[in-house]
């Protein structure tokens, strides 16, 4: 059948298998092994480019039970295709909440832990996998292990990140966060160039979440035009599960309306629309964390084509300047869209290929066309040249030699894949890009 | 509270549909043959929020085991006020056409075991005037085609039943709610190729709940089934053979 990502590019011709019972996974995993197939592990295909696609694709997201929770320690362990959706609509109610969650709850455990999922709270609380305290993992070599920080480090830090290249994670233990309320006090300010905003992420370094929409069409003074939005759980009221989305963008939606001067246009009246002054607002977590979730299949919006999710990270220590130059490369090549998201990055872990580290971070989507490649490549070399990185989740296009330059940790990675024999037996049309074994 | 027995409760639609149960926190007893993965499925309702989760090892084809197994659901939650049955097969239509051994199997899994449980779990739901019995059937049922007459015969033949058993128990406060799917993207549907048509078990597990609290007789699930089986049964016979359905 045919099968893509998130971003819809590349679409591939895929064999799929569900797996419902861990048994299964063990017997899935032996005929592979006889037939010399490298399966590929996809949960709820929530990546944008091709790490959950390959020829013979193993989607877990029907593995999704929960198994144990601790009330006291809030420490949840769950099969490893239950989704961060299903953990809010049953945990917030209990007053628990995700410690770390990505842009949107249609990811499951064993793919956040796979991409090593970051939030708008990285400044202060990290990646995903650091409330990982263990989980069981399918090796290639047929065992299933129990992995932790402690245990089997080496796979552990291989894993977590690890774009699903080294065994088919079975069930995780998670620590949740206690949360007084479902809502969120957010608050937006602007900002007028990229200094300012800038500044303003250190000003308020001290709030729990912070995220800026950037409008990536602007130059010159008013290049990184943004706003920033403030964020923390409210200390009173409901623990409230949010209702589920309303609109559905058809399938045949023509993506040639998002052009240019849409864009623009939404952008100024997006920035314009939000108030000067700095007025709290309460509002659902939803809306909050997950403001595209509310739009049913929203990744048909740029056409038939697909698209392209570019994320990329500026080291601190490079200066703002960096990411400046980014900027300006965007918004001269003219192809940047509507939704780009700037935000700060504290400091990264010790996983062998885990996307954040110190410094900003800025996601955008190009809706796919000729020239995009081209730019992309060119965008790459910018960001290695400063010592930055390229988020593999959103990946369809890194070359192998841009990603060994990103990743310096790369062949310590492939070391612990070769002890754990994932060699041939976990691969995805990414890895195979990407020049791994 | 509900106290709820789910047969065949390792299905995707059944283990869906026990979840909005166990999120109400109704008392649940899953019965089927995996016990292992009925456990696994218990733990889970359980910390949904499931009163109780009881799991009950049954083959619903050991018809001989059917009066106690309900007996002993019934013990578990102390009353019976809603019976799920969910269990079957698809069997592949061109092997039951050369072996009819495999048909009969078949039959066995989708309409007799069915027929079996119901006979057993009427009788003591007309006893007590209360309850309602709930089985998944299939728009396969509507309309004998080629491509899946056999399963569709089981399927018609449970729909039949439900509709002579319904007015029977009418005048007894009980009701059976039919149920049927069109595609479902479950395990066992995974060898379609899937389309715009299919829709996902939570879906319909959401349908068959909220049929249930209004006590429907009969739903499609998703509903613009009803529209398409109507088409289908409304095509003349003439026309209706030569199409491979």
């Amino acid at each position: 059948m045919n099968l893509h990502g998130w971003g819809r590019y590349p679409i591939i011709d895929a064999q799929v298998t569900h797996v419902q019972r861990e048994a299964s996974a063990l017997q899935l995993l032996q005929d592979a092994q006889s037939k010399q197939q490298a399966l590929t592990l996809r949960g709820l295909g929530r990546s944008y480019g091709d790490s959950s696609l390959g020829d013979h694709v193993i989607d877990f997201s029907l593995q999704n039970r929960f198994i144990g929770f601790n009330q006291e320690a809030g420490l949840l362990e769950c099969e490893a295709g239950t989704s961060l959706r299903d953990i809010l609509n049953t945990f917030i109610p209990k007053g628990w909440f995700l410690p770390v969650t990505p842009g949107t709850q249609f990811v499951t455990v064993g793919g956040a832990i796979a991409s090593d999922v970051h939030g708008k709270n990285h400044h202060l609380d990290g990646s995903f996998s650091q409330y990982i305290e263990s989980f069981r993992i399918l090796t290639g070599a047929n065992e299933i292990l129990e992995c932790s920080a402690d245990q089997h480090p080496d796979l552990f830090r291989a894993t977590c990140g690890g774009m699903g290249l080294t065994g088919l994670i079975l069930t995780a233990r998670l620590r949740l966060r206690p949360v007084k309320s479902s809502d969120i006090l957010c608050r937006s300010i602007r900002a007028e160039n990229l200094e300012q905003l800038i500044a303003l992420f250190e000003e308020h370094v001290a709030s729990p979440y912070s995220v800026a929409w950037i409008d990536c069409l602007k130059s010159g003074t008013q290049l990184g035009r943004s706003i920033l939005m403030l964020g923390k759980h409210a200390e009173d009221g409901l623990l409230q599960v949010a209702g589920d989305a309303g609109l559905t963008i058809p399938k045949m939606f023509p993506g040639e309306l998002l052009n240019n001067t849409a864009i623009s246009a939404f952008n100024t009246l997006y920035y314009h629309r939000s108030p000067k002054t700095m007025a709290v607002q309460r509002i659902s977590y939803r809306p909050y964390f997950y403001p595209l979730d509310s739009l049913n299949d929203w990744n048909r919006m740029y056409g038939r084509k697909g698209f392209v999710q570019y994320q990329f990270m500026i080291p601190k220590t490079s200066g703002a300047n960096s990411m400046r130059k980014m900027i300006e490369a965007i918004a001269a090549s003219g192809k940047g869209s509507f939704l780009a998201v700037l935000k700060t990055f504290g400091p990264g872990n010790n996983n062998d290929l885990s996307f954040p580290g110190e410094g900003w971070t800025l996601a955008l989507d190009f809706r796919f066309d000729d020239g995009v490649l081209a730019l992309l490549d060119r965008l790459d070399g910018m960001v290695l040249d400063v010592g930055g990185r390229v988020y593999l989740t959103k990946d369809a296009r890194l070359k192998a030699q841009c990603f060994r330059r990103a990743y310096p940790n790369w062949e310590k990675f492939e070391a612990t894949r070769a002890r754990y024999g994932a060699h041939g037996r976990f691969a995805s049309a990414q890895s195979l890009r990407l020049g791994l074994l | 509270m509900k106290r709820i027995l789910i047969i065949g409760a390792t299905s995707a639609i059944a283990e869906a549909t026990a979840r909005v149960f166990a999120a109400r926190g109704d008392a649940l007893v899953l019965a089927g043959r995996d016990t292992q993965q009925l456990s696994r499925i218990a733990a889970d309702l359980k910390i949904r929020g499931a009163a109780q989760a009881h799991t009950l090892e049954l083959d619903a084809n050991d018809f001989g085991k059917h009066e106690s197994a309900i007996q002993q659901a019934t013990d578990h939650l102390g009353g019976l006020d809603i019976a799920l049955i969910a269990q079957g097969t698809l069997g592949i239509q061109n092997d039951c056409e050369k072996d009819f051994s495999l048909a009969v199997k078949e039959l066995n899994s989708n309409a007799i075991s069915v027929m079996s449980l119901l006979t057993v779990l009427a009788n003591r739901m007309q006893a007590q005037n209360s309850g309602q019995l709930a089985v998944i059937g299939s728009v396969a049922g509507d309309r004998g085609r080629p491509s899946n007459y056999v399963y569709g015969t089981a399927k018609a033949a449970v729909a039949t039943f439900c509709e002579g058993l319904r007015a029977r128990l009418y005048s007894h406060n009980v009701n059976v709610l039919l149920i049927k799917p069109g595609f479902v993207d479950t395990p066992m549907t995974a060898a379609f190729k899937k389309g715009p048509l299919w829709a996902k078990p939570d879906l319909i597990a959401k349908l068959i709940v909220r049929a249930l609290d209004r006590r429907a007789a009969i739903i499609y699930t998703p509903s613009f089934w009803a529209l398409i089986m109507l088409i289908i049964r409304s095509i003349p016979r003439p026309i209706f053979v030569r199409l491979k359905l």
